[in-house]
Formats: structure tokens, sequence, C-alpha cells
């Protein structure tokens, strides 16, 4: 359930960027309407600058008194600064200086930081340790300090300033050449290539070259933002050439007429900012143009069946008893979960009906991707945000979960209903002692004391089978081996004593050795309190091992449910059938059954089960439909 | 933890120094004459030569080296060129006006960025998009055009807040605050812009992981999972560019203080090293480096306490 990631802010690397065209590269980026603004407005800025002199016919640096704090008027159009210069040439001018400064800035950090970095991260070794600590030393001093040295060092000189500035920024483009260099000289096909006898020159052009490229044009144009206001910044401090117009300057003699005149703030401010944030939102762009996944990859696709309006009917699940709800735990029926993708909404479970009596163990079976686990999770209000849930009916010893809200249904997770994850590592807190987490909804539920929930608590991981619960208590998830984490959850998930217990694959994660330990300790916990289990897996030999009852999902539709001595003895559905011959086979069923549920129907049809439901007839008779409050990940 | 502590002092120690030494050769070895400009143009060969052996030009540059470099150590940085002034007490009147908007600055980012950021993160829609443009405003406003504007439009054209001018935290708790506000909430825009948008981008990711959603199983309530849980998974990554984003507040201050008429030591460098006052510069680098450094000492620690992997490992 690890969605992609496309909220990355810190320039990453993609591989794949090699492999894709240039060509499909710009045609998205002038898809973009943010990025063609850019485009356009850097274009325009730099095209008046280039033209100044055909613009305006003043000198910008010409002052004369009789002009000073001059009004607009035909002969300035944007009136005359403090000395009586032209603003509208000083501001033509000014941008020369401001976008040629930059780019000289830019020029040297990439020369100095590309080699460097792709010399560093390629061969690594002394040059790699020296170049990192230089580097590092060169970030931890402010810029704008090393300017001012260097300037009343050596005079005053914008260029020459930005052309140190460019120093200072290398160190950027040095670590973003190197990180990316390292990664893609542990992948194979360059492994691959050093094996075939490749120099190290043409692997470095051939391999290395192409993947360095993008993160270093978007960096670059972010670099140009900067570049233009530490410039102006240096000039606005009174440093640089004197008799260059530049826009800080201008901001210079604005800020000497604050009092006077602070309105000739607005035209070099506005340049200034405009071009900067061109420059940063066309990085930006041209981020997301390369990183093609962060259009379309976003949504969960794992197992997704498009709903296409006016499908062949669904045949009706076969379903082997009467769906007596009198003593149920749990009732689900109707339960459709769909998300919005870029093609539409894309069902994942679709009229999903099951019930959890009390003390029984319910295997929920299916392949990857047919549903099982986005059923777990839909009861306990845990899918991802962006999930449309729908249910006819979500009963929990005689409550209706879908209407609760969210502290109401916080009374149940945890206390009434618990969960069980599939990845143990992966669902500890890194941050928090193992103990502080268990401790923490002991206390929210039960009302214990920290004392009284301590103990219990220790109390709780010994029956979990960990033989030294002190020290586990006290102990950081990164300190705890898999197996032992596995307990930690279970431990976790039966503290409050539920009466239903979600365990989605809890033994899938763990090795031979230890899913057998873990199996054991949920049948004894199981036994020994009652609980209702539903056990979410794909493995019939843990299904025979543990469960009453089985319910087959295919899709995101139950195809078939019955005690478990029955479906092992007489599987009445092919897909089922299909299952439980792969077992025996010892394979695991690899792709979705070609086996449309339509050839199915006949099969159901003849057998002719009384207690059959239809979802879509339950959805019509029940007449409610309650979309649950789901509160995954956002 | 402590070997790391010395190894971070060590190391910042270093940088200091080798900070100091190319700023000494940088003012030392180039063409600039500073004696002249001392005595002015007008006086005669002789009291050009009187001046720079009281000043100790006359010495080869390793032996001047030498000699501030011990001196300094003993934590004498010499005297200004030009108006005499010890620069170890003229750095110890102007650190206080530096720090308080700095530090001031420092704290205002943190706070808002992560106010800004957990709030993005956790409700998106137009809130998201508010700080996302923020991020982009941020890059691209420098802090002395925020300055400008801010006193312009609330010191002078509202007359909210003092727009130049500096009170002592000894003198009025009130005044000081009021004299540090505007320079310090000019100067934190672009930190609260960068660091606010790495808290919703960490965040993002945290309440995406595993672990959360099986905190949330265990009907935790939401304000746990939002600020102990969450919060606490996010933060390193967030105070790393926190403290990167530091020294841009330290150089900002230069620039900053210039506009507010601030005396501090921003604008010290500023005079001083458009006269090539060695002493006076090399003493504004070596305090400014060394607030880098110990600052981000600081957050390392933080760091470390955040993080039990570093912590414990």
């Amino acid at each position: 359930m690890k969605l992609p990631d496309s909220d990355d802010t810190t320039g990453a690397v993609a591989p794949a960027v090699a492999a894709q065209g240039r060509a499909g590269i710009l045609r998205r980026l002038l898809r973009n309407p943010v990025a063609v603004t850019c485009l356009v407005l850097l274009a325009l800025i730099s095209l008046a600058s280039l033209f100044a002199p055909l613009l305006t016919s003043q000198d910008p640096a010409r002052s004369s008194l009789t002009d000073s704090l001059a009004p607009m008027s035909g002969k300035h159009p944007l009136g005359g600064d403090g000395v009586g210069r032209d603003v509208l040439a000083r501001l033509l001018y000014g941008g020369r200086t401001s976008l040629l400064g930059a780019l000289l800035a830019v020029a040297v950090a990439v020369v100095i930081g590309v080699p460097a970095g792709l010399v560093a991260g390629y061969y690594r070794k002394w040059f790699d340790a020296v170049s990192s600590w230089v580097s590092n030393l060169l970030m931890a001093v402010p810029a704008i300090i090393v300017l001012l040295v260097v300037m009343s060092a050596v005079g005053q000189n914008t260029y020459l300033a930005m052309a140190v500035f460019g120093v200072l920024m290398s160190p950027g483009v040095f670590r973003l050449i190197r990180a990316s260099v390292i990664s893609v000289r542990e992948e194979l096909y360059v492994d691959a290539a050093r094996v075939s006898g490749l120099t190290d020159a043409r692997i470095i052009r051939r391999h290395i070259l192409p993947v360095v490229q993008a993160p270093t044009i978007i960096q670059a144009a972010q670099m140009l933002g900067l570049g233009i206001v530490i410039q102006s910044g240096l000039e606005f401090l009174g440093l640089g050439s004197a008799t260059q117009a530049s826009w800080g300057s201008m901001l210079n003699d604005a800020f000497g007429n604050i009092y006077t005149k602070p309105e000739l703030m607005v035209w070099p401010g506005l340049a200034l900012a405009v071009t900067v944030a061109a420059f940063g939102l066309l990085g930006n762009a041209l981020r997301d143009a390369l990183d093609g996944t962060a259009v379309t990859g976003r949504k969960p696709s794992r197992g997704a069946t498009t709903r296409k309006p006016g499908a062949e009917k669904k045949a009706p699940p076969v379903i082997s008893e009467a769906q007596d709800t009198d003593d149920a735990l749990l009732v689900l029926e109707g339960l459709t979960v769909s998300y919005p993708t870029a093609q539409g909404e894309k069902t994942v479970v679709d009229g999903v009906c099951l019930t959890v009596r009390r003390g029984e163990v319910l295997g929920l079976v299916g392949e990857s991707g047919s549903g099982k686990s986005q059923t777990a999770f839909a009861i306990l209000g845990l899918l991802p945000r962006e999930a449309q849930v729908a249910t006819t009916r979500l009963e929990f010893d005689g409550t209706e979960l879908g209407r609760l809200g969210r502290a109401a249904m916080n009374r149940y997770r945890g206390h009434r209903i618990a969960y069980v994850p599939q990845e143990p590592m992966s669902n500890l807190d890194p941050s928090f002692r193992i103990g502080a987490q268990l401790v923490e909804p002991v206390r929210r539920h039960l009302g214990l004391s920290a004392a009284e929930a301590r103990t219990k608590t220790l109390g709780l991981l010994e029956r979990v089978g960990i033989s030294d619960p002190e020290r586990v208590f006290r102990a950081y998830p990164h300190q705890i081996s898999g197996g032992m984490a596995q307990r930690v959850l279970i431990a976790g998930a039966v503290s409050c004593e539920p009466d239903l217990l979600i365990a989605d694959e809890p033994t899938t994660a763990l090795d031979v050795t230890v899913q057998a330990e873990v199996l054991d300790l949920m049948r004894s916990l199981q036994s020994e309190r009652n609980m209702g289990v539903i056990l979410v897996t794909h493995d019939f030999g843990v299904v025979a091992d543990l469960c009453d009852r089985v319910t087959v999902m295919q899709t995101g539709a139950v195809v078939e449910s019955a005690p478990v001595d029955q479906l092992f003895a007489d599987p009445q559905h092919p897909y089922t059938r299909m299952l439980l011959a792969s077992t025996l086979e010892d394979a695991e069923p690899r792709s979705a059954l070609s086996l449309s549920r339509t050839v199915s129907a006949s099969a159901a049809g003849a057998v002719g089960i009384a207690g059959t439901t239809d979802p879509a007839g339950v959805t019509n008779s029940a007449g409610i439909t309650n979309t649950g409050r789901q509160e995954g990940p956002a | 933890m402590i070997v790391f502590l010395v190894r971070r002092v060590v190391a910042g120690l270093v940088l200091v120094l080798v900070i100091a030494t190319t700023t000494f050769a940088l003012m030392g070895l180039t063409g600039s004459d500073p004696v002249r400009q001392i005595v002015g143009q007008t006086a005669t060969q002789q009291q050009v030569t009187a001046k720079s052996a009281e000043l100790g030009l006359d010495q080869p540059f390793v032996v001047r080296y030498g000699h501030w470099l011990a001196d300094a150590v003993h934590g004498n940085l010499g005297s200004s060129w030009f108006s005499g002034e010890s620069v170890t007490s003229s750095l110890e009147n102007k650190l206080p006006v530096t720090l308080s908007i700095v530090l001031a600055a420092l704290l205002v980012s943190a706070v808002l960025s992560t106010v800004l950021g957990v709030a993005a993160a956790v409700r998106r829609g137009a809130l998201d998009q508010v700080v996302q443009l923020l991020a982009v405003l941020g890059f691209a406003v420098p802090s002395f055009l925020v300055a400008l504007v801010f006193a312009v439009v609330i010191g002078v054209d509202l007359g909210w807040l003092p727009a130049t001018g500096y009170v002592p935290l000894a003198d009025s708790a009130g005044g000081w605050l009021r004299s540090i506000t505007l320079p310090a909430l000019s100067l934190s825009v672009g930190a609260i812009a960068a660091t606010a948008q790495q808290v919703r981008g960490s965040m993002v990711d945290v309440l995406r992981a595993d672990y959360v959603r099986t905190l949330r199983s265990r009907g935790i309530s939401e304000r746990s999972l939002l600020f102990r849980h969450a919060l606490r998974n996010a933060a390193p990554a967030a105070l790393t560019v926190l403290a990167l984003q530091f020294i841009g507040l330290v150089g900002g201050a230069v620039v900053v203080e210039k506009v507010f008429g601030l005396n501090g030591i921003g604008s010290q460098a500023t005079s001083a090293g458009s006269q090539g006052d060695t002493p006076v510069v090399m003493g504004v680098v070596v305090v400014m480096v060394a607030l880098v450094v110990v600052v981000n000492i600081l957050m390392d620690l933080a760091y470390g306490w955040l993080n039990p992997k570093v912590r414990v490992g």
C-alpha cells in the first residue's frame, strides 16, 4: 500500500529520465501553462534588456539634477530617480547586469560542480572525501559575508562577485551530481557496461551523463534565481560596479528616497520578484515534466478493475450457508471501494458481503489484488482518504459503524476491533520505544494508570512469547527482529481484549519457522479470548490450520463462501478450485484468472444454493448507502 | 553521542580557522592600500611608513597572521585601523542586536513553518495551495525587499511598529520586542517558505506510512497521532532544512540591518568591508561563522534527540 511519492521536493534522481526522449519532456513542459508563462516572461525580460538601446534613448548613467525624482512623463516614462537618472533606462539596462551576472554564477557553479561531482561519485576514494569536505565547508559560510570580504579585498566588481558566488553555489551542484552518480553506479546496466570492458570515460558519457543532465538543468534554473537575488542584495548594500545600472542599485536609490518617493521601489522590486519567481517556477515545472509519474502514477492501481458502464451482469456468489445474522459479530453488506483516477473511477471492491460470528475465524482468501486487504481496511475505516467507500450495512455488535464520526470510531478501533498488519517492521513507529507505543492505547481505552498499563503491557509481551519483556519494552523498533516485531504487534492488537481481530496476512513477511509460531500464537489467543477473527491470506495452508469458514474473493467480489471443511471437500466455484489446485501443486497463483465470472454463473446457478444474496439487490432493497469515514493515508 | 559531539565541535573549530585564514590572506595579499586610506591622500611617505609600522603591516604576512591568531585565541581581536576602537568590545556591543533578530527569525521560522507545513499536509486543498504559493514567493522575494515593503507599509504608512532603531532588551522588553519584530519577520520569510515546504513534504510521507495506519487502528486520538507521532517522525528532515536556512538568515541580517537602521554586526561588516578595515572584518567573519557553527551543533543535537537510530545505534 505504499503509494508512489510525487511530493518529493529534494530533486531526486529518476534514472528513467534517461530513457525518455528529450522531445517528450519538452512537449510535456509546453503543455504546462505555468511553464509556458514563465518561459514567455523570461524571454520578454531577456529581450527587453538585450535590446535596451532600441527601447529607450536615455542613458542609464546620465544624471541631471533637474530630473531628480521626476514624475512620469514623455521624456521619462517611469520618472526619474534620486539623482535624476531615467528609471526605465536603468530598469532595462539593469536587467542585463542581473541576467548576465546570474548566468556567470551558474556557469561557474556548473563548471566546478559537475566534473567534481562526476569524479567524486564515480571513483569515490580520496577525491570524494576531500571534495565532500570542501563542499561542506563552503556551504557553512554565509555567502554574503564571503562576497563582502572578496569585494573589499579585490575591488568593487559585480561580475567578479558573481563568479565567486558561483564557486559558493558549486557545492549544491556537486552534491546533486555526486548523489545521482552514486545511485546510477549501482545499477545493473552500468555494471554490465563495466564488465563488458567499456572505458570509464565511455561509461560516464553514455550512461551517467544522460542521467545527471535533468537534475542539473532543474537546479540551474533555481540557481539563476538565487544569483539574481544575491547580486541585488550586494548592490543594495552599495557594493558592486558603481557605474553599472542594476536592479539592486535602483533599490538602493529607492531606499535613500524612501520617505519622499517610496514608489521608486516598485519597478525594480517587481522586475526582481517576477524574474526570480519565473526561474523558480520553471525549475519546478521542469521537474514535473521529467517526473512523469507525478501526473499518472498517484493512485493505487494494484488489482484495480475499471468499471465499465453496462458491463456484463455479475454472477451471484456461491454462499454455502444461510446468512443468519442473529449471532453475528460483524455484518458487512454491499461494500464498494473505488478510487478516482485520470481514466475514470477504478473499482477495487465491488459489492462484498461477509459475516463473522462471535469466536469464529473467517478466512478471507484470494490472490493479490482481489480486494481482500481493501475490504479489511474498509471495515476499520483506514483506507486512503481518496478512496470512495460505500456500504449498505456495516454492523458491529449491533452498531452501524458506517455512520460513526472519527471520535466515536476511535472508541471501537483498538478497543473492540483490532488490527494486525502484514509487514511487522514498517508498522511500528520508529521514533518511540515499543513500550510507549503499547501503553498509549491501553491507557486511553481502558483508563489505566501509567503503572498499571506498564504491568499489563509487560504481561502481554510475555504472553506473546517474548522471553525478555523488560528489554523489549524499552527497545526501539530498529533494535528487534521481524518475528519479535510481529509478536509485539499482535500484543498491541489484543491489548484491549477486542471482540474482533482483523489480521492482514500476518505471517507473509516472516521466516517459515517463525510463521508457524506466530500462527500458533494467534490460534491460542483466539481460543483463549473467544475472539472473532478475519484472517486475510492467500495461503490455503493457513486457512486449513486456523479458519472455521472461508470467503473467497476474486477481482473485488466474493465468489464463494463456505465452512472450511465443505470448501476443501467440495469447492463450488471454478476460481476456488483453481486456487486450491494451485496450492496443492505448491505454487502460488500468479495472475488473475482469465475465466470471467460470467462463465461461472452457470455453475453457481446449477448448484442453486439457498440464501444467495445479490449484492445489487441488497443495495436496492435496503435503500441506504453509508459513506464511511476513511482516515487512511492522505 | 559524546564522540559525535566532540567531532562536531572539532569540525566547527576547523571551519572557523579555515575561513579566518582565507579571509586574512584575501585581505592581506590583495593590492588595495588601506594605510593610504587611513592617513589620507595628502600624507607624506614618511607618515605612511610610520602608520604601516604602527599597524604592523611592515611585517611579513605569516608573522602578522601568527600574531592575530595568538591574540584571537586569547579573546583579543585587535582594534580597528580607522577608529582605533577595540574590535572585541565593539562586537560585544553589536552582537546582541544581530543575535536578537537572527534568533527571533529562527524561532519564528521554526514555529510558522511547522504550523503551515502540518496544516498543508493534513488539510490539503486550498491551504496547501497557499503554502505552495508562499514557497515560490519566499524564494523569489529577497529578504531586503520584504524588509523595504514592511518598513514602508507597516513602519511608515501604518506606523504600527518602529521602522528604524533598536531598543536593548535591558532597557525595555516591550520596546525590544517591537524593535525586532519587523526585521525578524522580513528575515524569516524565505526560511519559512523553504522549511514549511519540507515540513509539508515529510508530513505527507509520514502520514502515508504503515505505522501511522496501525496507530490509527489502535484508536489513539488524532491529536496524538499528528503531533506526537507524525510530527516527531517528520521533524528530522525539517530540522536539516532549517539548519541550512539559518546560514542564509545570518547572511540576510547584513542587508536587513541596513534597511531598519540597526547597528549590528551586519552593518559593521558592510562598513568595515568597504573601508578595508582588516581587524574588524576578521572579527565579524569569525563571530558570524562561529554563530553558524554553534547553531548547527545545537540543531545536530536536536536531530540526534529526535532520531533514536542516531541516539541509540
